[in-house]
Order: C-alpha cells, then sequence, then structure tokens
C-alpha cells in the first residue's frame, strides 16, 4: 500500500505539474493578446508597451512561467484584467455555490442509481427491468441543460413553484431561499448523472448475481439480502467505487453547464465570463481549481478502490 | 434484437443526414429571413413557427443539423486518424518510450474534454472550427490509448513474428496485419465517441463558445429559446429533439456494429 501510495502521489504530483505547464503554455501560444482587453482600439505602441509591462508578458516566457510559478505557490492566483480585483478569494467567494450543488447533485443521482440499476438487473427477464435499462440509455443520449430548461419551464415558469434561476445576494446567511435556487440545478444534474450510473450498477450487479461465490453463499442456506451484503457488495465496490471517482468529476464540470442554465453565480459562469472577455488570469485560475479538484477526486477514487479490494495491490508492477 | 439495434440506429441516421444533405438543395426559408413575423405559431407555411427575429425555426433547424453531423463528422475525423496515428507509434516504441505515452494519454484522459474545448476557445475565440479541433483532440487521447493496447496484442501474435521472419517490412506489417485486426474495434469506439461529440458541441454552443448565429447549432437555438419558451414552446422543444434523436441514432448504430464486431459478446450486457 505504502509502494502503491507513493506511486499515485508522484503521478497526481506530475499530472498537476503537467496541467500547469499545458494550461500556461497553451494561454500564451493560442492566438489573442491578453493586452487587447487592456486597451481600446488605436492604442499607441507606447500603451501598448506600458500594459505589456503592467501584465509582465513583455518578460521571455520562461521567466513568466517562473514567476506565475512562484505566484501559484503561495496561493496567488494574480487579478483579473476586467475588474482588477483578486481571482484567488473571488474563486473562493463562488465555491460556496458550486461545491454544494455538485455534492448534493452527485448524492442524489447515487441515490437514484443504486436501486434502479439494481431492479434492472434483478428483474433483466420480466419486463421491468428492460424498460428501466431503456429509459438509462435514452437518458444517456439527453444533453443536460435541456433537461434543466425544460425543468425551468414546467416548474418555475408554469407552476410557479421554484425559482427560474439566480442565488440569493446573501449566499447561505439565508439558507431556505439558497436551498430553494439549488433545487431544480440538483435535480437537473440528478437525473442526467444517473443515467450512465444506472448503466454501471446494472452492469456491477448482474456480474454478482451471476457469480460463483453468491450461488455458493445462497446454497449454504445464506438468504439473497444477506448473501449480496456479505459477498455481493464487497466484489462490486471496487468496480463501483472508480466509476462514482469518474462520475464526480464528471458531475462537476456538468455543473459548469448549468449555472449557465441557471443563472448561478458559481465556478462555472466565472468561467465562461472570463473565456468570452479573454480575462487570461481569472480563466487560468479558475482552470487550475478545476484541474486539481478532477485530479484529486480521481486520486482519492484510486485509493479507495484499493482499500475496497487490496487485491488490486498486488497486480501492480 | 440486437440487429433491430443496428436498423433502428441507421434509419434515424439517415433520416436525419438525408434531411440535412437536402438543405444544401433546398431550404423552406433563408436562415435568416425574418419576413414571416416574430414568433408566429407552427403551421401554413413556416411549419415549427419562426423565432422571436421571425426567422423560420424549421429551415433554422436544417441549417443546425450540418453542424451537428459536421461535429460529428470532423472530430472523427481528427480523433480517428490522430488516435490511431499516435496509437501505432506508441505500440512500435521503445519500453520506456511507451511508457511515457501512456502516462503522458493517461493524464490527457484525465483532463475534462469540456474545459480543453473552453480553452481552446479561449484562444482562438467561439468558432466550429475551434470546438470541433478541441473534441477531435479530446477524442485522440482515447482513440490512442485503445488502439496502442490492440496493437500491443497484435504485435505479440505468432503470424507477425512469422512475417516478421520472412523479410517482409514493418510498414507493409501494420498494413497487411495490424490495420486489418483493429480497425473493427477502433470504429466501434469511434461511433461511440460520435455521439459524445454532438452533445459536447451542443453544450459549447449553448454557452456561446460555438458557432456564433445565424447559422446557429441546435445548442444555441436552446439557448435562445429559453427566454421565449412560455409563449414559443415549440422553439424550445424541437432542437432538444432533433439533438436527441441524431445522438440515439449514433448510439444505437454504435451498438448494434459493436454486436457485429464481436458476435461472441455476452448478450446480458
Amino acid at each position: 500500500m505504502v509502494r502503491y501510495l507513493i506511486r499515485r502521489t508522484a503521478l497526481l504530483l506530475a499530472s498537476l505539474a503537467l496541467a500547469g505547464v499545458a494550461l500556461f503554455v497553451l494561454l500564451r501560444l493560442l492566438p489573442g493578446d491578453p493586452v487587447n482587453a487592456l486597451l481600446s482600439v488605436g492604442a499607441t505602441d507606447a500603451q501598448i508597451a506600458a500594459a505589456r509591462r503592467e501584465l509582465g508578458t513583455d518578460a521571455p516566457l520562461a521567466t513568466q512561467f517562473l514567476a506565475w510559478l512562484g505566484d501559484v505557490a503561495t496561493f496567488d492566483l494574480g487579478s483579473s484584467l476586467i475588474s482588477r480585483l483578486p481571482v484567488g478569494p473571488e474563486i473562493a467567494a463562488r465555491l460556496p455555490v458550486t461545491v454544494p450543488l455538485t455534492l448534493a447533485g452527485f448524492v442524489l443521482a447515487v441515490l437514484i442509481a443504486v436501486p434502479v440499476g439494481f431492479l434492472a438487473a434483478y428483474r433483466a427477464d420480466r419486463w421491468d427491468g428492460p424498460l428501466l435499462n431503456g429509459v438509462a440509455q435514452l437518458g444517456l443520449a439527453v444533453p443536460a441543460f435541456w433537461v434543466g430548461l425544460l425543468l425551468v419551464s414546467v416548474f418555475a415558469l408554469n407552476l410557479r413553484v421554484l425559482p427560474a434561476g439566480g442565488f440569493p445576494p446573501a449566499g447561505w446567511s439565508d439558507p431556505a431561499a439558497s436551498v430553494e435556487a439549488l433545487t431544480l440545478p440538483v435535480i437537473t444534474i440528478a437525473l442526467v448523472m444517473s443515467a450512465s450510473l444506472i448503466r454501471y450498477v446494472r452492469a456491477a450487479t448482474l456480474d454478482v448475481l451471476g457469480s460463483d461465490f453468491l450461488r455458493t453463499a445462497r446454497a449454504l442456506g445464506s438468504s439473497l439480502p444477506a448473501a449480496m451484503w456479505r459477498h455481493g457488495l464487497r466484489n462490486a465496490a471496487a468496480p463501483v467505487i472508480a466509476v462514482l471517482a469518474i462520475e464526480l468529476a464528471t458531475t462537476f464540470l456538468g455543473a459548469v453547464v448549468i449555472e449557465s442554465v441557471f443563472a448561478l453565480p458559481g465556478l462555472g459562469s466565472m468561467l465562461i465570463r472570463a473565456i468570452s472577455q479573454r480575462d487570461y488570469p481569472v480563466i487560468q485560475g479558475v482552470m487550475l481549481v478545476s484541474t486539481f479538484a478532477v485530479l484529486a477526486v480521481g486520486f482519492l477514487g484510486d485509493l479507495a478502490q484499493r482499500v475496497a479490494d487490496p487485491r488490486l495491490l498486488r497486480g501492480h508492477r | 434484437m440486437r440487429r433491430l439495434h443496428l436498423i433502428a440506429g441507421l434509419l434515424l441516421v439517415t433520416v436525419i443526414g438525408g434531411a440535412v444533405l437536402m438543405s444544401y438543395l433546398w431550404l423552406p426559408f433563408a436562415p435568416d429571413d425574418t419576413s414571416g413575423g416574430r414568433l408566429t405559431p407552427p403551421g401554413g407555411d413556416h411549419w415549427l413557427g419562426t423565432d422571436k427575429l421571425g426567422r423560420d425555426l424549421f429551415s433554422q433547424l436544417l441549417v443546425g443539423g450540418r453542424i451537428a453531423l459536421g461535429t460529428a463528422l470532423g472530430a472523427v475525423t481528427v480523433g480517428g486518424l490522430l488516435g490511431v496515428l499516435f496509437g501505432l507509434l506508441a505500440g512500435f516504441a521503445s519500453r520506456w518510450l511507451d511508457d511515457a505515452v501512456a502516462v503522458a494519454l493517461d493524464i490527457l484522459i484525465a483532463f475534462p474534454t469540456l474545459l480543453l474545448a473552453m480553452l481552446i476557445v479561449a484562444g482562438f475565440g467561439a468558432s466550429l472550427g475551434a470546438a470541433v479541433l478541441a473534441i477531435g483532440l479530446a477524442m485522440a487521447a482515447i482513440v490512442a490509448r485503445l488502439t496502442r493496447i490492440l496493437v500491443k496484442q497484435v504485435l505479440s501474435k505468432d503470424f507477425v513474428t512469422a512475417a516478421r521472419i520472412s523479410g517482409i517490412s514493418w510498414p507493409r506489417i501494420v498494413l497487411t496485419h495490424v490495420l486489418p485486426n483493429i480497425w473493427p474495434v477502433v470504429l466501434v469506439n469511434l461511433a461511440l465517441q460520435a455521439g459524445l461529440a454532438v452533445l459536447a458541441e451542443a453544450s459549447l454552443s449553448y454557452l456561446g463558445l460555438g458557432t456564433p448565429p445565424p447559422n446557429a447549432s441546435w445548442g444555441r437555438m436552446l439557448f435562445e429559446a429559453q427566454a421565449t419558451v412560455l409563449t414559443a414552446p415549440v422553439a424550445a422543444i424541437a432542437p432538444g429533439v432533433a439533438l436527441v434523436a441524431l445522438v440515439i441514432g449514433i448510439n444505437l448504430t454504435a451498438d448494434g456494429l459493436r454486436d457485429l464486431a464481436d458476435p461472441t459478446r455476452r448478450r446480458s450486457r
């Protein structure tokens, strides 16, 4: 386990470093000078040079990179080119929207997918199992933002039971309003995410139901729930954890789109505004934080998988 | 039963593809023709009504289909060519280079498609080309990883050793032994990815990071219909239905192709 931990940590750090370099290089190599965001059309050469100096983009690329790396190491992500506000605190201010949205959507998706996926496998020979599976397959083809749009038009605009979008300016100091604001977005994310989760739960359940160990346990007099609990869960855990980690990361990214549907002031809307304004420090900061979150979830998922099924450690080089 | 998937999938894709091809020859109205009056309800000349600027919805739907199908074809081409090329190179490379490529691919795959696409759009500006390039690159990483594994499996076979001993060059071995053995699996994978590519482009366009109007994609049409969803519900439903139908068609086709490529696959899944 220790050897694996060291190896996996090294991979995490390498991925982070590579992602950081890629972000930095890509944003500078791609066409589009950040200076344009600062100046109006028809700026003089002297003004352009002054703006470059102010942004630090007149220094050699390597110097710029080292300076940026030093800043990131001290949690300084620079300041927005448009609002001049520091990027770090702005990201921190938006996490209370994005993180609850992601986690609640994910938990609800799991709560939907586990029983439905189990039933789809358990009743695979009847009419209702294949029906559940078919609905889940259909769900895979539906874009998340369209689900959000339809839910808004039914529950917010027609029935007027929930807000169509936005977040209370006072934030979580008004918990009831915050929960109301997040209800439709969370349901949207959960519905879309559960479609792909159901497939995995169904496949894992089918594997367990058809396994020799379950048949043996049943032959020895164990009831089906008891055998599933003692043997099935443990055997299905490792692959399901791997999928859950990927899905959690996907949920987080899905939140980027959903936030736009519901006009929520989270990380996603911050990123999309920054892209349309070519606000490079903000793009870089949000991308870095998002990439870190995705890689960290993958790291934790891999560790949890090995705790649940130590056999995975043995096959490792 | 599985044959049904393939037939239903191909039927959906053919109908949508045929309608899109027809749109190059004939459109009910030009995409920027606003003569129909704003938010006309469906019926009469305007089968699906008009949008808030008076543009015919059905014509826009057809034009949007070009973008959806174009994205699928473009991304599959970029992803397929680059992915197979890099997968082949990695499969043939020396041990340490192969390890390095494998780790690099794992990292690239961990990096989310949507973020990569946004990064590329941030640099090139919002355009269909940037979106297709980004989606294709993300696809290439997945295809390269698959190709690398498949190539290694083929290269370990005795018939490759025999070919090598009889003095056949590596390029000819690739053409006569490797590619014929791996293309069915790669093709099925590409078909599955095509559905995801259509969804990714729609999401990017919805966010305003895809093709700019008036030749809007289905994702952008849905964004513009969001504000008038109560007065003109068809505009918020039709592009979504088209999108779902195309993706289901592609997925069913891929599903059916997979069973053709590998008849031994367990039927229970």
